[in-house]
């Protein structure tokens, strides 16, 4: 990972994509390190595709307009897949999509070879674990698992403070199984 | 007296979040606010100390930002410390009450999260709001960071109440850039904000009968306040403001090096980076500052002999101080993200060109709108026109004096 | 005769005043909604009150019954809230 790491995150509104991208920045504290997450506003509604970003550094972060060229993108509803996710990928970005499907058929409706590729079905975790399709932080399992961007205990420790009591527990457990059931392509 | 750098806590705060944390450290009697996007974080995390009793602050919800600064006027003028915040149409909604609250030399600290104007609506960052306001009489302190919305807050108060200054102080931080973006922000210890801002103190003026009082409302001393001031005196009073102003540079300063003693971050009315040997300048205000650091970086490596000035106090103006760090530049691009229809530039252009005039070597300037309703300014477009400037310095005269940056032709 | 304005228009095409000049139609805010209003015509009276309070303008009386269009309907319920009989039920859509 270069030093100033640079995160995208695809989300429709309510899928706690800006919740996420909070989650990792406060894990990047708590690692002494220094991160950014910001949402994109466009216009705010539930439903609507929306971005959220995330910058995290050893250093002070300086800079303070959008993520155009992501290090790592993340797909929170499969149903986002298309030219929008890979728009600014580099060969080494790190994508990592919720999706059912092989990732062969990720490749092909993405159209593109660029990336490195990983894929978990968050959506089935989701329903599972917590009870709703709410696919944040399963996503934020599975991209630990191909990034390594924070460690997985600081996220763990973030995110039981975030939500604590009984959704704590839900969402951590959450992250765990998507950061064992994530998959390199 | 000072005992050094305090340890201090580092926080995940928004910029809005970071101007209420500010807030209720430094606990003052009274907060009248408004929401409006993008303040509408400080306004709910600062009535959510309120209910949690984490202050002793009075929560004045009024019913609009012309009421919310004139409860702060009436509430400044008794004596409390006020705060209130706002944005876009609010500050416009304000408008008469600022010039009130400045020329009544009240020191009430207001946070402006700058947004557009409208028409037609948006909720995105400009500095049209604070540049429209830049005549009222007020201190304004722009932030790069939420570091800084942060610690400028508190700073805000000394600067505001300091005897030789007793003006309002805007502390703007850009829309949604900050206002909405959680960075890491090193907070002090309650009790170091605390001792920091000590308590109000109060001038003293002659009043009623002669008599020479506090300048504060007190029914035992009665003072009569904002009331009719005819052309035999009215001139007298603006040129006092002034006076005011000019003063405050000094403590800007003052307050800044004393901030850096406890926090180990030093304020100035400017902030260079990379200046020292630069043959080419950027000028700025904001968040995009922090954006073209990583521009002048990138430029120095390609052998650009470049650098930047982010201007923290807007007003007072800092004549001097920048004369005396831009006196070997060749070239200077103005960054503006406000418009001044039918004028020459925007309005930090037109400072800068008057700045130089008396030179005699006078470097070439030329303007830069950008970033108007939100716009992003990438560090691609920056750096075009870092290179637009350089080409000027090359070529000894400016090619287009006013260009709009990142607007659809 | 209708002039087509691209998206990316520059300052010098787009008409000015701040006019809007894309119809509110091309934008279907359908998908929005996290609750959708089902009507019930057996219930339905056809007083069209929620035709008037709809901040959408996104119920008609087709047949003297209720007719949501989905494609607009924001799914804010205030058509639910306002019906005088109860014919119109607020259920999540997903």
């Amino acid at each position: 990972m270069p030093e100033l790491v640079e995160i995208r995150l695809h989300g429709r509104g309510g899928q706690g994509a800006w919740t996420a991208t909070n989650l990792l920045a406060m894990a990047a504290l708590r690692e002494g390190k220094y991160s950014q997450s910001f949402p994109f506003f466009g216009p705010e509604r539930g439903g609507a595709p929306i971005l959220a970003f995330a910058r995290i550094s050893d250093k002070p972060i300086d800079v303070h307009c959008m993520v155009y060229n992501p290090d790592i993108v993340a797909v929170l509803d499969p149903t986002l897949l298309g030219p929008k996710v890979v728009e600014g990928i580099k060969d080494e970005t790190v994508m990592v999509v919720n999706t059912q499907d092989p990732p062969s058929k990720v490749r092909e409706v993405l159209g593109t070879s660029r990336g490195k590729l990983w894929t978990v079905n968050a959506t089935r975790l989701a329903l599972e674990v917590i009870g709703r399709p709410i696919t944040n932080t399963a996503m934020l399992g599975a991209i630990l698992k191909a990034t390594n961007v924070v460690s997985l205990d600081s996220l763990l420790a973030v995110t039981r403070e975030r939500f604590g009591g009984e959704m704590g527990e839900k969402n951590a457990s959450v992250i765990r199984k998507a950061y064992e059931e994530a998959v390199p392509e | 007296m000072e005992l050094g750098v305090a340890k201090q806590e580092v926080m995940g705060l928004t910029g809005d979040e970071a101007v209420a944390y500010a807030v209720k450290q430094v606990d003052p009697d009274i907060v009248a606010a408004y929401p409006i996007t993008p303040q509408t974080i400080i306004v709910e995390r600062f009535s959510e100390y309120v209910a949690d009793g984490l202050v002793n602050t009075e929560f004045v919800p009024v019913e609009s930002e012309h009421s919310a600064l004139s409860t702060c006027v009436g509430a400044a003028a008794a004596g409390a410390r006020a705060f209130t915040a706002t944005a876009s149409q609010g500050l416009a909604l304000m408008w008469e009450i600022l010039y009130i609250a400045a020329s009544m030399r009240l020191p009430i600290v207001m946070a402006v999260v700058n947004r557009a104007l409208s028409a037609p609506i948006n909720i995105h960052c400009d500095h049209s709001d604070t540049m429209g306001a830049r005549d009222s009489g007020w201190i304004q302190l722009y932030c790069e960071n939420s570091q800084e919305a942060y610690d400028t807050t508190i700073q805000a108060w000394r600067i505001a109440e300091h005897p030789d200054v007793q003006l309002p102080v805007m502390v703007t931080l850009d829309g949604f850039v900050l206002s909405h973006t959680l960075e890491s922000v090193r907070v002090l210890p309650d009790d170091v904000v605390k001792r920091f801002v000590g308590q109000r103190r109060y001038i003293r003026v002659v009043g009623h009968e002669y008599k020479e009082v506090p300048l504060v409302l007190d029914p035992e001393n009665p003072l009569t306040l904002g009331a009719f001031g005819m052309y035999t005196h009215y001139f007298e009073y603006k040129r006092q403001q002034a006076e005011a102003m000019e003063k405050a540079k000094r403590v800007i300063e003052e307050v800044g090096r004393e901030y850096g003693g406890i926090s180990g971050r030093t304020y100035g009315l400017i902030h260079p980076y990379r200046l020292e040997d630069a043959e080419v300048a950027l000028i700025g205000l904001g968040s995009t500052m922090g954006t073209a650091k990583i521009v002048v970086d990138r430029l120095r490596q390609e052998g650009m002999k470049i650098g930047l000035i982010r201007i923290r106090s807007f007003r007072p103006f800092p004549r001097e101080e920048l004369l005396k760090s831009l006196s070997h530049v060749k070239a200077i691009g103005v960054l503006d993200r406000a418009m001044s229809f039918g004028a020459y530039g925007g309005p930090l252009f037109m400072e800068m060109r008057s700045l130089f005039y008396d030179e005699e070597s006078r470097p070439l300037i030329s303007d830069y709108i950008y970033g108007l309703g939100g716009r992003d300014m990438p560090i691609k477009l920056l750096e075009d026109v870092a290179r637009d400037v350089k080409r000027n310095a090359d070529r000894g005269r400016v090619a287009e004096p006013i260009r709009y940056v990142g607007l659809r032709e | 005769m209708s002039i087509k304005i691209s998206e990316m228009a520059g300052w010098r095409e787009i008409p000015v005043a701040g006019v809007a000049y894309r119809p509110s139609t091309e934008s279907k805010t359908g998908d929005w909604r996290s609750f959708r209003p089902i009507v019930n015509e057996e219930k339905c009276t056809g007083c069209a009150l929620c035709h008037f309070f709809c901040p959408d303008g996104a119920i008609s009386l087709v047949n003297e019954k209720a007719k949501v269009d989905y494609d607009f309907c924001k799914g804010c319920g205030i058509c639910a809230e306002e019906c005088p009989v109860k014919a119109i039920e607020m259920v999540p859509e997903r």
